[in-house]
């Protein structure tokens, strides 16, 4: 995984809400057995037409949102399914970073795992953010996870919450897996204990 | 201290936390399909990782298996028959217990561990799918995971996780016969939306919820996740004990009665604080209708589709207007007068011997109009092979309904199962977003009664109106 650096990227907004894992990555496009590829096929429904041309209303293919690595959306983004494929494609399609005022369980801890972070706002940070955007198409945002800040070139400058071994993670591309088996000594001995008090669930 | 259900099965699996690390828990059992579990054994090839216990897990096909039986003889698409294939090298390799296609065990992985009884009370339990919390029917920690946690829990049989809130929410009184475990469920997200529950593990709990059947509990909870919870529980009682004794993977012998003893340890203490209380009346729950794009837009099968001037919430008002639009309905049309043109039995949610017993009373002698498709698909073939004992199949086949093999067929339509743009299906699975059914598809949530009567009508039926006993 790569590391997580402090930057100043194009910010795309779509201002929409509960945005669900099926539309972010249509099923039909889950059935790969690889991790790889996913980008070209995010938001695959809105994104192109029948005959596989852009969609030129949808808002990803607006020209001045090429390149973008933040990406601001509305409430509750990523809830449904539980798809890694979902960030893969996120990630895969050049986003690093999202902002809402909420995101669903399961996509929000995928999101680690696959260098992306997302950021939680108020929801009147994320109207300011929004109009920004939409004032001033192509602006770029800051991102800054050492100091937890996002600021813009419209003065609005805000502080965002994250857990700190996610925090460490991100920052160093880490590999959780690692971390876990570092503490094989204590998941031994916890499962020995476990295995002594709740023998039946050995049995099959 | 009174805990909470949840606190008894947290603290009995915490295994360390290092400063600075989030709690590492300990998983107990790891379910598994092909849809989420390639890219983990890549991972632990890649890093050159051996599972830590094979014997936790259990896997399955469902997703990308076709329900039509010549169909599953010869995958007819190469993709997908490269993901089933990939999904039985790997558990011949690791030797892990696979239901197959050619196994009588075969089923949806939700349908068919509660079969084996794979999953006891008190158990943590993760599979890479989001409806994982249908387990927490057993009073059992369920919850979906992503691919990398997957991979996670083989390598190490524990994950990283932070400690949620708890909600408690609690349905006294007594149901009317014609609302299901699957109305409380919308309802319940009709009320406090689909992020409702983020951040939450919810217990339900109350006389109703007592008073419902395993397979209803499995319902409930199963749709835990659309409200964003990361899980649902019930607490064990004798029903929970009655359904686990004697399945294959159960306690035996003096492991039964130490297991039962501990089940019974496992509620939450009278006096048990929770973060958040939501209380509902059995007696206001009326069969719901989803009319929109978001399983929290729901309304009883009696009333109206909304405007987006009904909802004060702009985000709300917004997303009834692009789903208005999506699903072609114009507001105050009565969910009465909808006609469908797909119903779909079936899915991890409703796919239960006793969903198609109910779906079957009311499908008795009705004959569903040409111009409706009406398929019917066991969660297993232990469910199909029920059903056909009891002569449920030809109950749906005279009345017009194709019997299907066992799958998770047109919930998430990625097995030849699908809807075509425009059409319009009532559908007892777990999720009406855009497109879920299939691109351009319009998907109404309902219960197997609710279905099944609308299969017969044509259009969306007050099952009270049907009542003549």
């Amino acid at each position: 995984m790569e590391k997580y650096t402090n930057h100043t990227s194009v910010a795309a907004l779509m201002n929409r809400s509960n945005v669900d894992t099926d539309q972010i990555i249509a099923k039909q496009f889950l059935k790969k057995v690889e991790r790889t590829g996913f980008g070209q096929h995010l938001f695959h429904d809105w994104r192109f037409n029948e005959d596989g041309t852009p969609n030129a209303e949808f808002e990803l293919n607006n020209p001045k949102f090429d390149g973008a690595k933040v990406l601001v959306v509305g409430d509750n983004f990523g809830c449904g399914s539980s798809r890694e494929h979902a960030p893969w494609a996120i990630e895969d399609y050049g986003f690093n970073t999202i902002i809402s005022t909420s995101f669903a369980d399961i996509f929000y801890n995928n999101c680690f795992k696959n260098g992306i972070l997302p950021i939680v706002v108020d929801a009147d940070t994320l109207k300011a953010l929004m109009s920004e955007i939409s004032a001033n198409q192509g602006v770029e945002f800051s991102i800054d996870l050492d100091k937890q800040k996002v600021s813009t070139p419209g003065g609005i400058s805000v502080s965002f919450d994250i857990d700190g071994f996610r925090k460490h993670n991100l920052a160093n591309g880490l590999d959780d897996i690692g971390l876990t088996l570092a503490h094989t000594d204590r998941i031994d001995s916890f499962e020995a204990k476990h295995k002594e008090t709740f023998p039946w669930l050995w049995v099959s | 201290m009174a805990k909470t259900m949840y606190e008894k099965i947290w603290d009995a699996h915490f295994v360390h936390q290092e400063e600075g690390q989030a709690p590492l828990m300990y998983v107990d059992r790891h379910l598994m399909h092909e849809v989420t579990s390639p890219q983990a054994f890549e991972g632990l090839k890649i890093a050159n990782r051996p599972i830590r216990n094979n014997h936790s897990i259990l896997a399955t096909l469902d997703h990308c298996v076709p329900t039509k039986l010549a169909d599953r003889l010869n995958l007819p698409d190469p993709i997908g028959a490269k993901q089933v294939q990939t999904m039985m090298d790997n558990c011949q390799e690791h030797g892990l217990i696979l239901y197959d296609m050619k196994s009588k065990n075969n089923g949806i992985i939700h349908v068919v561990v509660p079969e084996h009884g794979f999953v006891h009370p008190g158990m943590t339990t993760v599979c890479g799918d989001s409806h994982t919390a249908t387990h927490g029917a057993f009073g059992a920690l369920a919850f979906g995971i992503g691919t990398s946690e997957v991979e996670h829990v083989m390598a190490t049989q524990c994950l990283p996780q932070l400690k949620s809130k708890t909600m408690l929410v609690k349905v006294d009184g007594k149901l009317s016969k014609f609302s299901t475990a699957k109305d409380i469920a919308l309802a319940v997200i009709g009320k406090i939306g689909t992020a409702g529950g983020n951040g939450y593990v919810i217990e339900y709990a109350g006389e109703a919820i007592e008073a419902l059947s395993m397979q209803g509990r499995m319902t409930l909870c199963n749709m835990a996740i659309e409200s964003g919870a990361r899980a649902g529980l019930v607490a064990p009682d004798q029903k929970t004990i009655d359904f686990l004794e004697g399945k294959e993977f159960a306690p035996k012998g003096d492991y039964w009665d130490r297991a039962v003893t501990y089940w019974k340890s496992l509620p939450s203490d009278e006096g048990s604080k929770f973060d958040s209380v939501i209380e509902f009346r059995a007696e206001d729950i009326a069969p719901q209708v989803t009319w929109g794009t978001s399983p929290e837009q729901v309304v009883p099968v009696d009333q109206y589709v909304p405007a987006p001037g009904d909802f004060e919430n702009e985000g709300k008002a917004i997303a009834c207007k692009s789903a208005l639009d999506y699903m072609g309905l114009e507001p105050g049309t009565k969910m009465t007068d909808i006609e469908v043109d797909f119903v779909f039995l079936g899915s991890c949610t409703n796919s239960r011997i006793e969903d198609f017993r109910a779906a079957a009373a009311v499908a008795k002698g009705t004959k569903v109009p040409s111009r409706v498709t009406a398929i019917a698909v066991p969660g297993s073939y232990l469910v199909k092979a029920q059903a056909e004992q009891e002569g449920l199949d030809k109950i749906f086949t005279d009345a017009g309904w194709e019997w299907r093999e066992p799958g998770c067929s047109m919930c998430l339509a990625m097995n030849g199962d699908q809807l075509k743009p425009g059409e319009r299906c009532a559908s007892t699975s777990n999720r009406n977003f855009e497109g879920r059914q299939g691109k351009g598809g319009r998907t109404h949530l309902v219960s197997p009664a609710m279905a099944a009567a609308t299969a017969g009508a044509g259009r969306f039926v007050d099952i009270r109106q049907l009542d003549n006993s």
